[in-house]
């Protein structure tokens, strides 16, 4: 059972990892959980971007207002942040 | 500029809106002294699919009040909205055109969306319910000029008459080319200003994207600001060459006295303060004023963090420390996108006329990074000599008018 649930957070880091990959135009392979958004050069109008492929892609809402970055879902700061957060969401609407 | 003898000077002696606040004049200047909110729950389609659902819609609009059945058929919402302003407007300035003079006035109107409630029935109609055919006049309503082509007719301008759209900046950069028109001479009278209707469903699907609107109202320059909220509207103005409006004793409501324009060309989005600085200053050079007789300047105030916070640094760097009082009427009305700067002209209005400068509505703590005067709440009375208008736009187009009392 926790194997299951570990793969399918897997599943869900791999998915976020590489949309997070497509917008900075670089390989999947190079990010880490430490990787900031910002040293990818996705700004906020990349991170928009972003969280409009991880929503099409699990069929979930985001809740994140780009005025109160701190706020909602979780600062989308790094590649482990988005990654923990959109799992949480996941787990939220779709569990 | 008053300087250069070629040059007209130019008055405006007819103002007229629609907006969220008020169907007419006498209640847009109430509403805003007042302080009162017009941002409120929407009535929409699908309104269960929409993440925003608040926002300043005209309440209780009555098409059949003004329009007979053809026009409602030619006229989108918006140009409803244009054309109630534009009677208004000229029914205040009692203007009767010359032969002559018609052919020389016109009107150069802004909109961010043009007719966007008629593209987003006609969508709804051939995509979701899967008809296959639209409304005949789907085209000539939803064309972005289509307001300005009415009001053309409507008031016999047979002179330059267009629209330009720089999305949230669009009324200001027409009223700043209808006023160097009459300013040069190429025109008597221009009638100027600008209408938006984009509180469909489209229209807030598309902004949502962005995630930079409120879900639960707008609070400019307040620490607890979190985004903008869509307003929609028009106001409409006559401007006129100031020795013909004094010899027809017409009501002069204020002068124009500068306009600029200047583009970040930085981002698409994201304000470049430097931008909004070069517009202000622009326009106090374009009228040949220090920065110290300002009064009262009306913020471009979204109430989104990118916005204030520039706008704030491009205040503080035109003015200094102590800047004169800023207020943004959008916490009121709305954002009206590319009739924004024309419905917030009113504000402008009031406070060189009847020397009410309106709040900033909806204010609840300081946000350290604006550090401005932001009439909070409260309208407050003074003596306003001159005063600014700022509209920014995506695309970081900026323009700034510079008014000045009658």
């Amino acid at each position: 059972m926790d194997g299951l649930v570990a793969g399918v957070r897997n599943e869900i880091e791999a998915r976020v990892v590489e949309i997070l990959a497509s917008q900075a135009l670089c390989d999947a392979g190079s990010l880490t959980p430490e990787t900031r958004l910002a040293d990818l050069g996705i700004d906020s109008l990349g991170l928009a971007e972003v969280l409009f492929a991880i929503e099409e892609r699990f069929d979930i809402s985001v809740p994140f207002n780009a005025n109160r970055p701190d706020e909602g879902a979780g600062a989308f700061s790094s590649v482990g942040a988005v990654c923990a957060a959109i799992e949480a969401l996941v787990r939220n609407q779709k569990g | 500029m008053t300087g250069n003898p070629a040059l007209r000077r130019v008055v405006i002696t007819g103002a007229g809106s629609v907006n969220p606040l008020a169907s007419d004049v006498p209640g847009t200047f109430a509403a805003l002294a007042e302080g009162r909110v017009a941002i409120g729950a929407l009535d929409l389609p699908d309104l269960d699919r929409l993440s925003i659902r608040i926002g300043a819609p005209v309440r209780g609009w009555q098409p059949d009040a003004y329009f007979t059945r053809q026009e409602q058929a030619l006229y989108d919402r918006a140009v409803q909205f244009a054309v109630v302003a534009a009677r208004q407007a000229v029914t205040q300035s009692a203007l009767v055109l010359g032969s002559d003079e018609g052919f020389q006035a016109g009107v150069v109107l802004g909109t961010g969306g043009g007719g966007s409630t008629t593209t987003d029935e006609a969508y709804r109609a051939v995509y979701a319910e899967g008809r296959s055919r639209v409304h005949p006049f789907t085209v000539p309503r939803l064309m972005p000029n289509a307001a300005a082509a009415h009001l053309a007719m409507n008031h016999g301008l047979r002179g330059p008459s267009f629209t330009v759209s720089t999305a949230c900046a669009s009324s200001n950069h027409a009223m700043g080319l209808a006023f160097q028109m009459v300013r040069s001479g190429a025109a008597p009278v221009m009638l100027t200003g600008g209408a938006e209707a984009t509180l469909s469903f489209g229209g807030i699907k598309a902004w949502e994207g962005l995630r930079v609107l409120s879900p639960d109202g707008c609070r400019p320059f307040c620490a607890s600001r979190n985004g903008l909220v869509q307003g929609e509207g028009a106001a409409i103005f006559v401007f006129e060459e100031r020795d013909r409006a004094v010899g027809r004793g017409a009501p002069i409501l204020a002068e124009v006295v500068g306009f600029a324009m200047t583009s970040d060309a930085a981002d698409i989005v994201l304000p470049d303060p430097e931008g909004a600085r070069r517009a202000m200053a622009g326009a106090l050079v374009d009228a040949g004023l220090p920065p110290d007789t300002v009064g009262y300047v009306n913020a471009h105030g979204t109430g989104t963090t990118a916005n204030d916070r520039s706008e704030s640094l491009a205040i503080r760097a035109v003015f200094g420390p102590n800047p004169p009082p800023v207020s943004a009427t959008k916490s009121m009305h709305g954002h009206l996108l590319g009739a924004a700067g024309a419905v917030e002209l009113w504000a402008v209005l009031l406070a060189l006329g009847e020397g009410v400068i309106a709040p900033t509505a909806g204010w609840r703590a300081p946000d350290p990074e604006c550090g401005l005067d932001v009439v909070p709440n409260v309208a407050r009375r003074a003596g306003v000599e001159v005063a600014l208008s700022n509209a920014f736009g995506f695309g970081g187009m900026n323009a700034c008018l510079a008014l000045r009392k009658a």
